[in-house]
């Protein structure tokens, strides 16, 4: 590779961000600049809720120190791109400048979905993305007595918290018949819908906005669902997923659909271009269980490491192992492993769920017919990601799985032994020649009790 | 709920009201029966002499009383000291038993009314405002507002905390005569536990254990649910108050020598000083079996425990400092500053400070063992200087009052030697640490805000490292903060224990072991 390259990444999430480091460990010479015009540092998106809760500082969300960047000579350039000429090599800024590139990397991201809803963009509605989302966010309930949430989603979730933070009545609309309810199985939905009334959300489901209705200062005054009820409030939170965000993209060579379209190597059909993260859109998707636009923090993570390989000139393609993710859900922390659809054809799958009788901790396995593991659900409490990725790429039998549970365990000490009882219940539905785990000396006389 | 909690702050603020005027009470008059009293027996004609102008006097207030005596002790000083005559002067300090001895005041009369009124009424309080917190809610986080808090942030509430601190620890370290009335107070409890009359440590140790009992009480509210932080609170509770407050206390009463058995060299740095071995050596089996444990904690108990369980096992279940920064700190511990400077600076303080306790012992006992023969009473002036800038200024004045300016744990993470020996067994020989939960870290940034000790977890965390450093102490915050389930406190194989990979697992684009 030539020593003078120069690789430009547009945005500064964790796709372009990862992008950037990687290819810096692996590449010594090549000229890195990364664009952003929301801020000139990387800041971690997920805990934007946090800055607002008072849980954090905004600086704390920054996973590096500002001079980490020019000791690993990753320039930074706070601006917002206009366009960009694939033609020349160029990019144009807001400001007026110009930069060209050898290698151009488009890691922009998302921005909230809006579906055309009348009274959408008055003063009070709102999306949670950007940095820009949350400063604006504060400005818009320093007043508001009650609150609306569109959307049941994780943004739509972490809003309510929010708001309840600020003791602002909270009622959230969900369009499904459960909380999520297109991720997660029924039970799991309902559990999460029990907690999040717990914290005395006013949560409405099968409900959907019809509009929303303005002041004479054409700020949110109320709002009017489906059903004909009109309920006043003077800040609306619009949580119905996100969408790639790459209008300044739109009509120009560069192929898109919903995203930019990509290759499992992040080629667009421009030479010298790709696409990662949010904002990228596959040919087909990378699995079964996966989908050609993958907007989650852990996918943004993967595309910018194998592009990093890729850009220092190693030959490999996207290959992401078993899926996992992550939640949490007011005070309730969920994991997943593999593969657990919200819902699935009972007569190829079996499925093991088990619920702690306070209904807040749960766990569900999903098994083939032959009983191999397909994945797990788990809440309330912690699972070891090794373990899972291990037990479900060598599809481990189910029962072995649950066998070796104490293993897979990652509550902190002390903590109640809920594997104990998850084997138990396995054991009286499924059999299998397994022993229960036992409690330790030190559990029984100081851990928690199930 | 909300009424009781007003009324505990209420009955707080009067407490530490009524505690904080207390030294502006009473008189103070000074007899020549009194310095005859209170002073060493070669002493006692110089002193009857120079402070002959006080005798019959009284004094209003403590200030004009003390300044009196300085006058006329400085008086008597300063002109041996000018004529260069150092064996005349008189290096003991005796306004404290002094103005102790000459009071005559309301709190001496009643000390266990002032007693009730002042910490009794902040205790009660403390507790009123404690035990009902977080009643309606679920168990979880409860980190919401501190970086909006005035209290916790910075703002001026943290600012008069701190500074009331730092006043009340230069005046307990130096100026303990202003505070005579305070000792007064808590004389009839120091005479139960220890047949002696209290002194202003005792004064002190009481307060300590107290606010570690009140905010104690706090943390379990704060992490209920969370079996981990209880015991460990429950752990710091007990010890503060079983082994260092009352079994020294009873010690006492029973004649034997005053000793804490979870205090250890060298954050006990005096514990080979001559006057200690010495005491442990005239005092029979017991004097000889306190010096035999203390040692053995410093060869096999540290590294041992060390090992198996990581420092965490003292530092923040077992240490007095330890437990006052876990449960009065605990608002605070957001404070400690995570940058990769201060780790620079931390480790640079904290190992010279172990080397400046190692050495001045070795001098020490060298020293003893040749008769002092071999450095003279130059090893006193070392434990003076320690003393002063290490045990009073460093632990105490910067460690506690600076709380809420730099976090709980000051003193801990640069200061104190014998976090710095245990720390040195984590890094080195631990099956300690903490463990990264594969590729779930989103990079929050909630385990290092919140960790006391100014670690970056969450930079070990996002590349899937395992976290391995010294100065971990084990209280286990950064795993109750992730919000994913990402951070677990082991022991476990020492192979692997500190891992770097190319990638995250979750991703097979790349071999991770290729």
């Amino acid at each position: 590779m030539s020593s003078n390259r120069h690789v430009v990444i547009i945005g500064n999430g964790i796709a372009g961000i990862t992008c950037a480091r990687q290819l810096r460990k692996l590449d010594d010479s090549v000229r890195i600049t990364v664009i952003s015009g929301e801020s000139k540092y990387f800041f971690s998106r997920t805990a934007l809720m946090y800055v607002f809760m008072g849980h954090m500082k905004f600086e704390h969300t920054q996973p590096y120190e500002n001079w980490f960047w020019e000791k690993n000579r990753i320039e930074l350039k706070e601006e917002w791109v206009k366009s960009i000429d694939f033609s020349t090599n160029n990019l144009l800024f807001q400001s007026g400048e110009n930069m060209s590139y050898d290698d151009l990397v488009i890691a922009t991201g998302s921005k909230p979905n809006k579906f055309g809803w009348p009274g959408e963009d008055l003063q009070g509605v709102q999306g949670l993305y950007s940095k820009q989302d949350l400063e604006l966010m504060e400005e818009n309930t320093r007043e508001v007595q009650r609150a609306v949430i569109v959307g049941g989603g994780l943004i739509g979730i972490e809003m309510a918290e929010m708001l309840a933070y600020k003791k602002i009545p909270v009622t959230f609309l969900v369009r499904e018949s459960g909380f999520w309810s297109n991720i997660l199985p029924k039970e799991e939905s309902e559990l999460v819908g029990r907690h999040i009334r717990e914290h005395h959300i006013d949560l409405r489901l099968n409900e959907e906005l019809e509009e929303i209705i303005s002041d004479p200062n054409a700020r949110v005054k109320a709002i009017r669902t489906k059903s004909g009820e009109e309920i006043q409030c003077q800040f609306v939170g619009l949580t119905a997923g996100v969408t790639p965000s790459i209008d300044f993209l739109r009509n120009t060579d560069l192929e898109v659909n919903r995203g930019v379209k990509i290759d499992f190597g992040f080629r667009t059909n421009i030479p010298h271009a790709y696409a990662i993260g949010d904002c990228a859109e596959f040919h087909e998707a990378p699995a079964t269980d996966r989908k050609q636009v993958e907007q989650v923090w852990y996918t943004g993570r993967m595309h910018g490491e194998t592009l990093g390989y890729i850009l220092s000139g190693n030959k490999v393609t996207y290959k992401p192992g078993i899926w996992f993710n992550s939640a949490k859900f007011l005070d309730i922390e969920y994991q997943t492993y593999g593969t657990v659809p919200a819902k699935w054809d009972t007569e190829n799958v079996k499925s093991f769920y088990w619920e702690h009788a306070d209904g807040k901790v749960a766990f569900r396995m999903l098994m083939d017919l032959e009983g191999k593991i397909l994945g797990v659900n788990n809440f309330g409490f912690r699972l070891r990601h090794e373990f899972f990725d291990q037990a479900i790429k060598e599809k481990w039998e189910g029962s072995k799985m649950i066998s070796k549970l104490d293993k897979a365990n990652f509550d902190p000490e002390f903590f109640a032994p809920y594997y104990i009882e998850v084997q138990k219940a396995f054991k009286s539905q499924f059999g299998g020649e397994f022993k229960v785990s036992k409690k330790t000396f030190i559990q029984k006389l100081f851990g928690a009790n199930v | 709920m909300k009424v009781i909690q007003s009324l505990g702050i209420l009955l707080f603020l009067i407490g530490l009201t009524i505690f904080t005027v207390m030294p502006f009470l009473g008189n103070y008059t000074l007899s020549q029966e009194l310095v005859l009293a209170n002073t060493k027996e070669i002493h006692q004609e110089k002193m009857a002499e120079i402070l002959k102008p006080m005798y019959g006097e009284t004094y209003a207030t403590n200030f004009s009383f003390i300044s009196a005596f300085n006058e006329n002790f400085s008086a008597y000083n300063d002109a041996l000291k000018d004529e260069s005559k150092w064996d005349e002067v008189i290096w003991d300090d005796y306004s404290f038993p002094l103005a102790q001895s000459s009071l005559s005041s309301p709190v001496r009369d009643n000390p266990w009314l002032f007693f009730g009124l002042s910490i009794g009424l902040a205790v009660l309080g403390g507790l009123m405002y404690n035990l009902p917190k977080h009643q309606d809610e679920p168990a979880g986080v409860k980190n919401n507002g501190i970086f909006h808090s005035s209290m916790k942030n910075r703002g001026w509430m943290g600012m008069i905390t701190g500074a009331y601190l730092i006043l009340f620890y230069i005046i307990l370290y130096w100026f303990p005569a202003y505070i005579v009335n305070q000792v007064w107070m808590v004389t009839p409890l120091s005479m139960i536990l220890s047949g002696n009359p209290a002194s202003q440590w005792f004064l002190y140790g009481t307060i300590y254990t107290l606010a570690i009992i009140v905010m104690g009480v706090r943390m379990f509210r704060k992490y209920k649910g969370n079996k981990y932080q209880q015991l460990r609170t429950a752990s710091v509770m007990f010890f503060q108050t079983a082994f260092a407050f009352l079994i020294p206390e009873i010690l006492v009463l029973l004649n034997q020598p005053y000793f804490d058995f979870k205090n250890i060299w060298p954050l006990d740095y005096d514990f080979f000083y001559d006057y200690q071995i010495a005491t442990f050596l005239s005092s029979g089996g017991v004097g000889m079996f306190m010096l035999i444990w203390g040692i053995l904690l410093i060869v096999i108990g540290v590294p041992t425990f060390t090992y198996f369980f990581g420092k965490r096992w003292y530092c923040s279940w077992v240490c007095g400092c330890g437990g006052l920064a876990e449960t009065v700190g605990d608002p605070y511990r957001q404070l400690s500053d995570k940058s990769l400077k201060a780790w620079k600076y931390e480790r640079v303080i904290v190992h010279s400070v172990l080397v400046l306790a190692v050495v001045m012992t070795a001098l020490t006992i060298a020293n003893y063992f040749s008769g002092f023969a071999l450095l003279g009473n130059a090893t006193n002036q070392l434990h003076s200087f320690y003393g002063f800038a290490i045990g009073s200024v460093f632990a105490g004045v910067v460690g506690t009052g600076f709380y809420p300016f730099m976090g709980n744990r000051v003193w801990c993470r640069f200061g104190c030697p014998l976090a710095a020996y245990l720390g040195l067994v984590q890094r080195f020989k631990s099956r300690f640490r903490i463990t990264t939960n594969g590729g779930q870290c989103i990079s929050c940034g909630n385990c290092s805000t919140h960790c006391e000790m100014g670690i970056d977890v969450r930079w070990y965390a996002q590349r899937g490292q395992e976290i391995v450093r010294a100065s971990c102490v084990g209280c286990g915050v950064c795993s109750s903060v992730c919000p994913r389930g990402v951070l677990k406190l082991e022991n476990g194989l020492t192979e692997n224990r500190i891992n770097e990979m190319p990638i995250i697992i979750g991703n097979d684009s790349i071999k991770i072991n290729a």
